[in-house]
């Protein structure tokens, strides 16, 4: 860098030798080198942009981002929004929400498999529940009556009901009674022939319903109940309870006929559930990661005992971390110690042997760990053979915690010997001399002189050890047993089988946080300029 | 006005892909998915070489550990780069749903050799809309033979740790562990799934599983299980099929195979949403799920067939090891995709919550 140095006094600028100000041709020269430095930097800040700035920033908007609801359904989303929560919801979103879910396009088609999806992380069985009526949509739309009825009493289902109305169409008082459903029953195909129907006409459940109210009205109903209560007690009843409710069951077809399809659509709770789901950002994501959830009116409340996990994953994550950390440390410092003191012929050797794992598979690693530790393995045959211990009291060394920590350990020991030896490396012996001179034992040498020098090598160790272990999966999942399930195996199984990718943005931004939160209370305490990795 | 602009471009599009039909393809390269080992073997033996041979298309073949989450991604990301891939029918069957996968024209699939048409000769429900299926596997059990005179032979005998001492080797997983703790719990395979969805039921399969929680060794890998056998680190252990085969056949191992209670599952060809070459990987799809393919495979892994001619074509010493041969069949439970995939997210956490209580 060039420093002009003004002088004060002459009242007329520097110039250069072709006239312009010596301070303007400073600037652009500075400025062309800066632009020069950023060009060559340029390349790498783009890439890591690109592949890495970008899709984690893609991967956390996930965690609040909530569009499959309005996606799916917008008409019933506007219609909810004017429900109080008080009682059903009115007839409108019942409207809206069949018009949508019938339209059978390809794109909604997408979108409500997705919501459906969607408020299957709320509350288990939705997936199912959307997918029977996206069916059934299509068919209450030309047909809503026979699923209202079905909708309004469940007898209406019943395998003996139509058959033996069919039969007492015959009869005349029924026909009396209620002549165009007689008259249509007659239609109605049975029997075994290829032309058979299942069901009677369509236009058979209007036509009975509007026929009962009738003979209800007019007294007439109660000639024919007998009747039919002589052939079907529970079809009796069935009749005389739509009678007396067939104006309401002929207002609001729409709401009984998706009652008909499943009941569930007869409860406040399922529209609550979807009304608070339809907000295009939610932090239900975030709630589920700490064992919290949305109860169906909006406080938040936790989740059941039994899917209490997450918080719980997390402690042990960060335990299982820390103990790594700790047993890394205790074995590295030695190690690096030796390495760093020893001539360069024997450390170098020593060295590669230190690195040795980085060169076998992470997988030939673990399962190496499995045929030496288990109940049946080499250590314990071992043990046996050597009259240690007898043969019922093998020792349980595998598919626990203690074969999690030692397998991470063994994986992760070269992440923090590396750091401490060349931060060692390059105290010199004087140090140590000098202490030794000015009347230290070798023990208060080592810790006042000595170690204090050491802890950059300390921390970038124990913050890579650290790092690193809380993101494995593979290895406790192998050898952990039932303890060996930590945060990373819950956010892979979110991001790759049950596909809730919202739920595994949410728990990884939380795990970023918290070691963001560390790696601040490490600058606070230790200072992050101390930290060396060579 | 749009409207008309839409079918004239649909228009359009039928002529072309007609032009397209018309004229006799090029060879192809397709990227064929699989879950690797000897299962992708089987498949490179029996579709993929006779394939090659027939058309001089090349085959990419990758390797996946399942799930819908490559798919999803490239579809999503609008850069699809897989043709073909071999998922579980509750992936077939939720890619559907979501819009991830191709809808099938599979009233097009040949009959059987035999003349059957086809939708009679594939096993009911193993062709989907999206989906076309290939093999049956099951989830069953195994015991060492030389830890018992008398082995076990029901799926009760599995939690009996009175008269069949030892350790057990499960899943780590509630799929199949819950069906098969309610089955010896005396459910009748038939209702297994009705008791499962209550919570009654699901407090029952627990306390079920509860009875061996402490001498089990949970596996993740499907590799897993035979290793624990042959280690002796377990007497009994659940696994897959065509594991258990490739260890007793293959490496002599002296285990023994229980069917009763076997959960079978079937695995599907589908195609993500998008791909290039759809019409090859169709055509591809309509020849790897032929008679003779289907029963070609079956030399090399031992999964059943999904068509039924393809079973008598089946190589005799390999028939009584599939999981569809009439001896093992007797007392099976079909995985209920449906099911899986409304509850297995809350049912995965309750599992996890009890392993760690």
């Amino acid at each position: 860098m060039a420093h002009a140095i003004e002088e004060a006094g002459p009242a007329r600028p520097l110039t250069m030798a072709d006239g312009t100000p010596l301070k303007v041709a400073l600037a652009r020269a500075t400025r062309r080198s800066k632009i020069r430095a950023f060009l060559l930097v340029a390349p790498l800040l783009l890439f890591i942009l690109i592949t890495f700035i970008f899709p984690i920033v893609d991967m956390l908007m996930r965690s609040i981002d909530n569009p499959e609801v309005n996606d799916a359904i917008p008409l019933t989303v506007a219609e909810l929004e004017k429900w109080d929560g008080e009682g059903m919801p009115p007839d409108a979103v019942f409207a809206a929400f069949i018009k949508e879910m019938g339209d059978r396009g390809e794109g909604q088609r997408r979108n409500v498999g997705r919501m459906g999806a969607r408020l299957n992380y709320e509350d288990g069985g939705f997936r199912s529940l959307i997918n029977k009526s996206q069916r059934a949509a299509a068919k209450i739309e030309e047909d809503p009556m026979q699923f209202a009825l079905v909708g309004f009493d469940k007898g209406w289902e019943d395998k003996k009901t139509w058959p033996t109305l069919d039969e007492l169409a015959e009869t005349p008082e029924f026909a009396e009674v209620l002549p165009e459903t007689a008259a249509l029953l007659r239609k109605w195909e049975t029997g075994n022939s290829p032309f058979a129907e299942k069901t009677p006409k369509p236009e058979t459940y209007p036509t009975i319903l509007s026929e009962l109210e009738k003979a209800k009205a007019d007294g007439s109903l109660a000639r024919l109940l007998p009747l039919v209560q002589a052939e079907n007690r529970k079809l009796a009843t069935t009749l005389e309870k739509t009678a007396a409710s067939a104006g309401d069951i002929r207002d609001n077809p729409l709401r009984y006929a998706l009652v008909g399809v499943d009941k569930d659509w007869g409860e406040q709770k399922t529209w609550k559930i979807i009304k608070q789901v339809s907000s295009p950002v939610t932090f239900s994501y975030y709630l589920n990661a700490v064992d919290r959830t949305y109860d169906i009116d909006g406080n938040i409340v936790m989740q059941p005992e039994w899917k209490q996990i997450y918080v719980q994953l997390f402690m042990k994550t960060i335990y299982v971390s820390l103990g790594v950390t700790l047993a890394c440390l205790i074995l590295a410092y030695p190690i690096s110690y030796l390495l760093a003191t020893l001539p360069p012929s024997k450390g170098n050797l020593l060295l590669i042997l230190v690195l040795l794992p980085f060169w076998t598979s992470l997988l030939v690693r673990t399962t190496s760990w499995i045929v030496l530790l288990q109940t049946q393995g080499v250590i314990n045959d071992t043990l046996v053979f050597l009259g240690i211990i007898s043969d019922d009291n093998r020792i349980e060394m595998i598919y626990n915690m203690t074969g999690t920590i030692i397998a991470m350990t063994h994986i992760l020991l070269p992440f923090m010997v590396l750091p401490m030896y060349s931060v060692m490396k390059t105290i010199s012996p004087s140090y140590m001399r000098a202490a030794r001179s000015l009347g230290a034992n070798p023990l208060i040498a080592f810790v006042r002189v000595y170690m204090p020098q050491t802890v950059p090598g300390i921390g970038a160790g124990s913050i890579l050890v650290f790092i690193l272990a809380i993101g494995y999966y593979i290895t406790p999942a192998l050898v952990g047993g039932q303890d060996g399930q930590l945060i990373s195996n819950f956010i892979a199984y979110h991001m790759q089988k049950s596909l809730n990718w919202g739920l595994a943005a949410a728990l990884g931004t939380i795990l970023l946080g918290g070691v963001l939160i560390m790696y601040w209370l490490y600058d606070r305490l230790v200072g992050i300029d101390n930290m060396k990795l060579g | 006005m749009n409207h008309l602009l839409k079918s004239a471009g649909v228009a359009a599009l039928a002529f072309a892909t007609l032009g397209y039909a018309g004229t006799s393809s090029a060879a192809e390269t397709l990227t064929i998915v699989s879950w690797g080992g000897a299962y992708t073997k089987s498949q490179v033996e029996a579709y993929h070489k006779p394939w090659i041979e027939k058309t001089g298309d090349t085959i990419n073949s990758e390797d996946y550990n399942g799930g819908l989450a490559e798919i999803r991604a490239q579809v999503e990301a609008g850069n699809v780069t897989w043709n073909l891939v071999d998922v579980e029918l509750s992936d077939a069957v939720r890619g559907c749903d979501e819009g991830i996968l191709e809808v099938l024209p599979t009233e097009d699939l040949p009959a059987g050799d035999d003349g059957t048409p086809a939708a009679e000769d594939f096993i009911a429900g193993t062709v989907h809309e999206c989906a076309v299926g290939t093999i049956v596997w099951s989830t069953v059990y195994a015991y060492d033979t030389t830890k018992f005179k008398d082995g076990p032979t029901t799926i009760a005998d599995f939690f009996d740790l009175e008269k069949f001492p030892g350790k057990r080797g499960m899943r780590k997983a509630p799929k199949a562990n819950l069906e098969f703790a309610l089955m010896a719990d005396g459910v009748p395979s038939g209702e297994v799934y009705d008791v499962l969805a209550t919570p009654e039921g699901v407090e029952r399969a627990f306390k079920k599983l509860d009875t061996i929680k402490n001498d089990t060794i949970w596996w993740e890998a499907g590799a897993q299980p035979p290793q624990l056998l042959a280690d002796g680190e377990v007497v009994m252990t659940t696994a897959y099929n065509g594991r258990l085969f490739n260890a007793i056949a293959n490496e002599k191992k002296p285990f023994e195979i229980v069917w009763d209670g076997q959960v079978w599952d079937i695995d599907l060809w589908v195609i993500p949403k998008g791909a290039p070459k759809m019409e090859q990987s169709w055509e591809f799809i309509k020849f790897s799920t032929d008679t003779q393919r289907l029963a070609d495979q079956a030399k090399w892994i031992s999964y059943g067939p999904v068509r039924k001619s393809s079973f008598d074509k089946v190589l005799p010493d390999m028939q009584p090891h599939m999981p569809t041969a009439p001896a093992n069949f007797k007392n099976p439970l079909q995985n209920d995709f449906e099911f899986w995939a409304d509850y297995g997210d809350e049912l995965n956490e309750r599992f996890n919550a009890w392993l760690a209580s």
